[in-house]
This record gives structure tokens, sequence and C-alpha cells, in this order.
């Protein structure tokens, strides 16, 4: 396998208010290698989302970002409550956050969907009480 | 390449080095080099903010000095909102204009006047604008506009598309000028702005070449203040009126142009710091059912400016004193919703995608650049001290891949190379 930058980035589960900020560091990488603007974007917002989900729902977890030239691979890990029907939870509008969250704008149920529609591929493997793995994988030509 | 032309730079004699503006550059533009701060022109916003915290004073912004103006011309002040907010009992704007005129020029034009106008037609186009495309960005301020160019490509196409006021302002004393004044050519009208910051200089400085700039010269608030202040006279009735409202005024600091929008999807935030955390949320998709930004870089908005005399907070409180008498809005423009937005109000400037941060433009090499600067990394202390002249041990490690800086430069990892040479000649 040829070499790849990697970028290891931990979301603390126990702080909110800094969720979202391995995205915007990720951004910055990217515009430095000349990635193009609507790229950079998906990407941004696809991982702030698993971020979001991440820190929600699982109590934090592990971001990890491989870049090649050609390709960014997102790879959010938890060990959180899993998810119990993964077909469900990809569904928009579909969501189990608290209403203390859903007070903050969050939970409508678009962040799966979201990163869905974001990524060019998007792999969830969620067994409950295990934990979650979501890879994203974005193509640039 | 088009070059971007600063109004902030260095007074390289008053220059100790001492690497405070060096963390404070929120586009970490500044190094020092040879015990001397420069800026990188690429990466440098015009913010201010290292002129506001040089301790050594070495900072500096061109303006077009008072006393160079060519009074044989028509000079037409154009004095900012933020001005009428910098003056102990002024409770009648009345007076500050008078002021000018006494100081020499022959009209004055408020930009407040003009924000009242800009005010209208942004909510005629925000009423049209497609939902997609919102929240839209305030342009007013110039350095928010060179950010979104450089660092926020995708947002570009958010920035207002409605003239600034300042450039509204011009192009109005000019025309009024001439109308008022028949035997003026166009040649004989200067408008001068009355500026409290940098970054409006940079702003007429960068005027692209196919676009007409209303403004002729810009001078510093700092420059004005006192020469108007021993020309305000308290016991003589002002010839000259107010021709602004409570919304023109209210410009001047944060809040006060989203607020005239009557209408509360809007978010104003201030302070350059905050101002990119807003960036980076609107990009990443936050703020849903958002329709305007106002952004300022300056703390509490254009009354915080690095060339403004008086505090920030005070001035905000003087200008709600100077308001509290004045008619709501005087643009006199219809508010039937149908009503058009004329074509030269609609001109702006599209922000130009500057790849500042870019390493390369080839990727595969911007890539193996990437990979080096990762190996610099792992070598160095992570203190962020600053002592190589770079604000952070990752920064330097970019600069060392970029053969603008040298491994050796950083003093941490020399020290231990050397007590561990030290220690192996012990043994
Ligand atoms: N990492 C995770 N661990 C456990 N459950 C998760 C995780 N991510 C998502 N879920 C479950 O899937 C549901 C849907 O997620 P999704 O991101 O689409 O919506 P949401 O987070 O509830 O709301 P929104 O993302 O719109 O704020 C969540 O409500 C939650 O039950
Ligand atoms: S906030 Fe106002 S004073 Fe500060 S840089 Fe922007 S336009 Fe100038
Ligand atoms: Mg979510």
């Amino acid at each position: 396998m040829e070499d790849l930058l990697h970028y290891h980035y931990d979301v603390d589960g126990g702080n909110f208010a800094s969720a979202g900020e391995a995205s915007v560091q990720v951004k910055r990488v990217l515009r430095q290698m000349g990635f193009p603007p609507d790229l950079i974007r998906r990407v941004s917002i696809a991982m702030y989302e698993g971020e979001i989900n991440m820190v929600i729902h699982a109590k934090g977890g592990d971001a990890d970002v491989y870049l090649s030239p050609e390709q960014i691979r997102v790879v959010l890990k938890d060990v959180g409550p899993g998810i119990k029907d993964v077909a469900l939870a990809m569904q928009e509008g579909y969501s189990t956050a608290p209403d203390n969250i859903r007070s903050l704008g969050f939970g409508a149920g678009m962040g799966l969907p979201n990163m869905k529609r974001y990524s060019d591929e998007m792999t969830v493997e969620s067994t409950v009480g295990v934990g979650t793995t979501i890879t994203l994988v974005f193509n640039a030509f | 390449m088009i070059v971007y032309r600063h109004s902030v730079s260095l007074d390289a004699d008053k220059c100790k080095g001492c690497t405070t503006c060096l963390r404070r550059c929120p586009t970490q533009a500044i190094r020092v080099r040879d015990g001397k701060a420069c800026i990188n022109p690429s990466l440098c916003i015009d913010c201010g903010e290292c002129i506001r915290n040089c301790p050594h004073k070495a900072k500096k912004a061109s303006f077009d000095s008072l006393d160079t103006l060519n009074h044989d011309k028509f000079l037409i002040a154009l004095p900012a909102p933020s001005l009428f907010g910098q003056f102990a009992n002024l409770d009648e704007a009345d007076y500050l204009l008078q002021g000018l005129m006494d100081l020499g020029f022959d009209d004055v034009y408020e930009v407040a006047k003009a924000a009242e106008i800009v005010t209208e037609y942004t909510r005629r186009f925000l009423r049209r604008s497609d939902e997609k495309m919102r929240p839209f960005i305030s342009t007013a301020c110039p350095v928010v506009v060179r950010l979104v160019s450089m660092r926020f490509p995708s947002l570009r196409s958010k920035l207002l598309p409605i003239t600034p006021p300042i450039e509204v302002a011009g192009k109005l004393a000019k025309e009024r000028a001439l109308r008022e004044h028949p035997e003026l050519t166009e040649d004989d009208v200067r408008t001068v702005f009355i500026s409290p910051c940098p970054a409006k200089v940079s702003w007429v400085k960068n005027t692209p070449a196919d676009k007409k700039c209303y403004i002729d010269y810009v001078v510093s608030m700092s420059d004005i203040y006192f020469r108007v202040l021993s020309k305000m006279h308290r016991d003589e009735v002002p010839q000259m009126e107010t021709e602004s409202g409570v919304v023109g005024i209210s410009w001047a600091s944060s809040g006060g142009e989203a607020s005239a929008l009557m209408n509360d999807k809007y978010l104003a935030a201030d302070g350059i710091e905050n101002v990119i955390r807003v960036l980076d949320d609107i990009e990443t998709g936050h703020f849903p059912g958002l329709e305007f930004v106002e952004l300022n870089a300056c703390p509490g908005g254009c009354v915080g400016g690095v060339m403004a005399v008086e505090n920030p907070f005070i001035a905000r409180v003087r200008l709600q004193t100077l308001r509290r008498y004045l008619p709501v809005m005087r643009n006199y423009l219809t508010d039937d919703p149908n009503a058009e937005i004329p074509e030269a109000m609609l001109a702006t400037r599209p922000g130009e995608y500057s790849s500042a941060e870019i390493l390369n433009p080839d990727r595969a090499t911007s890539f193996r650049m990437m990979m080096q600067i990762a190996q610099v990394k792992q070598k160095l202390p992570g203190m962020d001290c600053g002592s190589c002249g770079a604000p952070t041990c990752d920064a330097f490690a970019e600069d060392v891949v970029k053969g603008e800086a040298k491994l050796t430069d950083c003093v941490i990892r020399m020290r231990d190379i050397l007590k561990r040479s030290e220690q192996e000649e012990s043994k």
C-alpha cells in the first residue's frame, strides 16, 4: 500500500463546546493540498456530522483522516452504544437525540443522511454494546 | 496573478523582533526573520491586529495625510459612522459635520446616509434571494471579504452582492457636488473617506482595474480627531444638518447593519477570531434558516477599529445618545417590496479565490510536502515558543519544508541535541 498522510483527532465526548474542531483542522490541510472548494466543503460537512454524532450519541471517539492526492478517507470510530437498526438510523428524520440536545438545534435526524449524501462512499459498521465505525470516502479527480 | 496591495506595514527601526505579533496574527502571516517581523502579503488581511498589539508601535498603516489634500479641489469629507462615537458631549451630529466644514472641506456626505440606502437594497435583495443560497454575508468590512476569498472559497457566492456604503457614499457625494455646483467638472471633485481602519485603505487601493473607485483619499480617524475637535464650537449654531437616521449611525457598531434589516433571521459577530469561527460554522452548514450574517473584524464593530480614538464600549454608548433624537431612517426610498435594486448598486467585487494556502499547484507535490511537514513536526518540541520566528511549531515545520526556514533555527531542538552530545562525551 502506498504511503498515506494520516491525521488523528481525539473527539472528546465530555466537551460538547469543542465538537466540530477536527473538521475545521482538516479543512485547512485540504486547502493546503489544493483540493477543490466543493470537495473541501463536502468533507467538512460530512466529517462534522460524524464528529457531532460521536459526541452526542457515543461519548466521543477517534477521528482518523487518511489522504492521498486522489482520495480522502475519514474513519470515525467509537466504543459507544452502537446502532441497533442502521437502515432505520440512515433514514432522514430518524433521531434518538435527547431533548436538551434538540434545544441546541441538533436531533433533526439529518446527520447520517448528510454524511451519505456528501461522501462518495459510506460504510457503517455497528454492533450494539460494542461501538460504531463509520468510514467515509471522497474521491478527487 | 493580481498583486494585493496592503496598507499595513512594518516600521523596521521600531521593531524589536519580540514575537508578540506572531501569535496575534489570525492568518499566521507574520514571521520574525533576522530579528525583524515580516508580513507575508499573500496571507495578510489588513485586519490591524498587529498594529493593535505591537508593544513598540512598530506596525503602521498607510493613510493619506490631511496636510497633503489639495484645497484647490472641491473636497468632500465622507465620515464613517464610527466617527460620531468619538467625541464626548456630542449630542448632535450637526456639530461634527460643521467642524469638518470648518476644517476646510467643501461638503460632507455621511457614510451613515449611504448605509441606510444599502440597508433598503439589502432588504429587497434578501426578500428575493434563493433560499438555498442563504445566508448572505455582509461585505461592509473589507477584512471579511478578503478572508472569505482567501480561506472560505465555498462561501464566496454568499457575499452580499450589494455595493458597500463607502462606495455608495463616494458615488452619491460626487454626483451631488456636480449637480449642485454646475461650474465643477468631474476632475474638480475629490472624496476623502475618514476611516476607522487600514482595511478600508486596502479596499480602495485594490479596486479592480475594470471598476471605478469613488474614493480619492482615505485619512485616518486618529489624524482628524484633534483637528476637528478644535473646530467644534458649542456656542455657534451649526449650519450643517445631519442627513442620517438611527439606522445609519447604528452601522458603526456590531449588529447595527443586521438589526436594521428588521428581520430576526440574522447573526452578527465581531472580533476577528469570532468571525473566523462563524465562517467555519457556516461552511459546515450550521445555522439553517439564517438569512443574513453581519461580520466585523474589529471588537464591537467599526467603533473598535484600530484608528478609532475612543474605547469602543464608550463610543457605542455615545452613539446611543446621539441617535436618540434622530428619525429612524432617512433614505426616503419606497418600501415597496417589488421595487427594483438599481444596477449601479448591485456592483460588487467577486472575491477571487486566491489560494494563498496551497503549498504547490501540483497536488502530488503538495502531498509530498505534507508528508515531509508531518516528519519535521515529529522532530519539534511542540512548545510553540516562537523563538524560531514562526507562531507555532506546526507553522515552523511548514516553513522548513517550503525552504523558508532551517531546522537548526529551532533553538529548543538544538539545545537538546547539544545536551545529548555532552552526555555522550562525558560517558
Ligand atoms: N456514533 C453513534 N453511536 C450510536 N448511535 C448513533 C451514532 N450515530 C448515530 N446514531 C443513531 O442514529 C440516529 C440518527 O443519526 P443522525 O446523525 O442521522 O441524526 P441525529 O444525530 O439524531 O440528529 P442530527 O444529526 O440531525 O442532529 C441517532 O439519533 C442515533 O440514535
Ligand atoms: S470592522 Fe470596521 S473598522 Fe474593523 S476592519 Fe472591518 S470595516 Fe474596518
Ligand atoms: Mg447527528
